[in-house]
């Protein structure tokens, strides 16, 4: 353990770095490495006290955190680990104003909290803002072999770039706060191999979606997972960003991916990454980020990825999902103890077993969130939408996942594109993830969305959503019906 | 809101809802508030399933039927029995807040979310892991008597359907049924113990 450095210092913009991490003696799996060498200690019959290198907040599950640190009169122990964000009640039509009261007091809570006890924070409506899961990566906030927590279940994306990151709740907010530790109790490890060439019209969404429906909603729950396999080594950081973002909808709190090539192509010369030689040192470090071939996991499956298509979901939980041109599942399909809960998902969505929900009419497209609000997905948009027109039943809500996404957006000429198609790009927004700012789906409206959860009411209450990839939403955007974007 | 835990015994309010999600368990507009106070959220717990869009109660929804909607106090409803997979989904803890303050001190399932269950002990309530045969027998006899008494002995980690008579061992490590049997908090825990947590940077920091 003495021998073991840990890159947790808060680097310095453009000087110095984000320190080392020799991993001497350490061997195991990716998440043992990283994991071991923040040990604080180890509670006997009890939880690890592990040290966290960055702790995220937004203006939703910090409050009360903050209010507990004042109850107790402590300060923040360490400010420089934390940075906060709104991102969660920011409209996304204009960011002058918050019009909901509740709302409002919520991010002007956040930035009062953040003033007092000296953190940094990333206003609404500036430059540096956006969705703290696409912004922490693009800043190189998130590193490779850091511990990261948010109060946030999709806090998993910040795995892809080599790191343990996880969703806490508000408690434990407060406890990292005083802190910057939190107790966790070791998960089990699994390692998810996906092998070969994913087809044309194929993207990370549509792996996530499939391995969910594979193992169900709650088949990692328990484990940290890591994503091995050529068809991950082949795959864009912001690919990896996704599927990482989407463990906690297969019930993992952690979704790894060891550091290589492309994840330092990615956050090189970014805000915060280290710079020069502190760089290379870093780099040294990150390439021993990895499972020894000798790792054991508690649990490791295999996916290939010619079998996967592009994908939708038809319930109310995502791993309800089907391949686009494939029919819902009959009743005598589903297992006698699951078709309760089936029927009433198809109830809720107003659909049928049985039933082909290709050229199901559409009435709202969603592209952004954590999940889909990057580069890629606006430029695999805009390949959908390019020279067509918008169907005129559909309203869409194109909104980019930060402000520096947006500006990329617009940098290369995508905005053109999209305004040319009939669509209006947005201001950098959670939107219609949640029901939690205006962008929300009116009752029994059916939205396909890029987004993670396909929950009752989670994009307002009453209203349908199916989950799908960007390519698969444009599609549906310019047709106005669920449409296989291979056609 | 913080009480010791040792014994307790009560009937149960049957959720038999698999993956209920956290979004279920308190819908996202009420996470824009401030507040701690635990009546807000408690009247908040699983709102869109007990009232429909004008705020009316949904009759059928388990909590809101005649056997089962009276509000927790000692010996009454302080019990939960919910489906697999529970509290899915979204970290938030106002899905803990949310049943610790509508009165619930122990929630009883096949298996729970992950971030859920920390949320649910970092709450002061007691998430009790059992096996599906055992959590479909809890919902026959409740079913047939919503009287049915459920005993969770904290000290001997065991809870009894004393329908059935029939019992089971949950699991739960040393330090954790410590803080719930003397009310004691991780921060509290992670407080007195600075030292460690300096010389850990020492150690592993930069210069």
């Amino acid at each position: 353990m003495s021998e073991l450095k840990s890159i947790n210092k808060f680097p310095e913009k453009g000087d110095k770095g984000a320190g080392t991490l020799p991993l001497k003696g350490v061997g195991g799996s990716l998440f043992d490495k990283i994991w071991n060498a923040h040990i604080v200690q180890q509670v006997e019959d009890g939880p690890t006290q592990l040290y966290i290198d960055r702790l995220y907040a937004h203006e939703v599950t910090s409050p009360q955190a903050f209010d507990t640190l004042r109850d107790k009169g402590i300060k923040v122990f360490r400010p420089d680990h934390v940075v906060a964000m709104p991102d969660h009640n920011t409209p996304s039509d204009q960011q002058e104003r918050i019009d909901d009261p509740i709302g409002r007091k919520q991010v002007e809570t956040l930035k009062a909290n953040c003033e007092e006890f000296g953190i940094k924070h990333f206003t609404m409506g500036t430059k540096d803002n956006g969705i703290i899961h696409v912004v922490g990566p693009e800043k190189a906030l998130s590193l490779p072999g850091m511990t990261i927590v948010c109060g946030d279940s999709h806090t998993s994306t910040h795995g892809a770039v080599g790191a343990i990151a996880m969703g806490i709740g508000t408690s434990e907010v407060a406890q990292v706060l005083a802190s910057q530790c939190i107790l966790q109790s070791k998960p089990k490890t699994m390692r998810i191999n996906i092998e070969g060439e994913l087809k044309s019209g194929v993207t990370a969404k549509d792996v996530a979606l499939y391995i969910m429906a594979q193992m169900t909603t709650s088949g990692a729950t328990g484990y940290a997972v890591e994503y091995a396999g050529s068809t991950i080594r082949n795959m864009s950081m912001e690919g990896r960003l996704t599927l990482s973002n989407l463990s906690i909808e297969m019930g993992s709190r952690a979704g790894l991916i060891a550091p290589d090539e492309t994840t330092f192509a990615y956050l090189k010369g970014r805000e915060y990454a280290p710079k020069g030689a502190e760089w290379d040192k870093a780099v040294e470090e990150w390439r021993k980020l990895k499972s020894d071939d000798d790792a054991v996991f508690d649990k490791e499956v295999t996916y290939r990825a010619e079998d996967i298509a592009p994908r939708i979901t038809y319930g109310t939980n995502p791993g309800a999902g089907i391949a686009v041109d494939e029919c819902i599942p009959t009743l005598e399909q589903i297992p006698e103890a699951d078709r309760s809960q089936f029927l009433s998902m198809l109830d809720y969505m107003q659909f049928q077993p049985g039933q082909k929900l290709e050229g199901t009419p559409v009435d709202y497209v969603f592209l952004g969130a954590c999940t889909n609000g990057r580069i890629e997905d606006f430029r695999a948009f805009a390949s959908v939408v390019k020279g067509k027109k918008k169907a005129d039943n559909v309203v869409a809500w194109l909104v980019p996942g930060s402000w520096l996404v947006r500006q990329q957006i617009i940098d290369e000429g995508i905005d053109k594109i999209l305004a040319d198609a009939g669509f209006e790009l947005r201001l950098p927004s959670c939107s219609a993830c949640l029901a939690m700012n205006p962008d929300k789906v009116p009752a029994g409206k059916l939205a396909i969305s890029t987004s993670n959860r396909n929950f009752v009411g989670r994009q307002g209450p009453g209203a349908r959503t199916i989950l799908a990839s960007p390519l698969t939403v444009a599609a549906s955007a310019i047709t106005g019906v669920v449409t296989d974007p291979r056609n | 809101m913080k009480e010791k835990f040792n014994i307790i015994q009560s009937t149960c309010i049957p959720i038999q809802i698999d993956n209920c999600n956290t979004d279920l368990i308190i819908p996202a507009r009420y996470l824009a508030s401030t507040t701690r106070d635990p009546k807000f959220f408690g009247d908040a717990f699983m709102h869109d399933l007990r009232y429909d869009a004008d705020g009316k109660p949904v009759a059928d929804f388990v909590m809101n039927q005649p056997a089962y909607s009276e509000a927790p106090r000692q010996g009454v409803h302080e019990i939960i029995v919910g489906g697999q997979n529970w509290g899915s989904g979204s970290s938030r803890e106002h899905a803990a807040w949310a049943i610790a303050g509508y009165g619930v001190r122990v929630v009883i399932s096949s298996s729970f979310a992950d971030i859920h269950r920390n949320n649910l002990l970092n709450c002061f309530v007691l998430p009790v892991i059992v096996s599906p045969e055992f959590q479909q027998e809890m919902f026959a006899s409740i079913a047939a008597d919503p009287q049915t008494q459920v005993k969770v002995d904290v000290p001997n980690q065991t809870v009894t359907n004393l329908a059935t008579g029939h019992s089971e061992h949950f699991d739960i490590n040393s330090y954790k049924k410590y803080c719930l049997m003397n009310a004691y908090d991780d921060i509290d825990f992670l407080l007195s113990n600075k030292d460690k947590i300096e010389t850990y940077e020492e150690k592993t920091l930069p210069l």
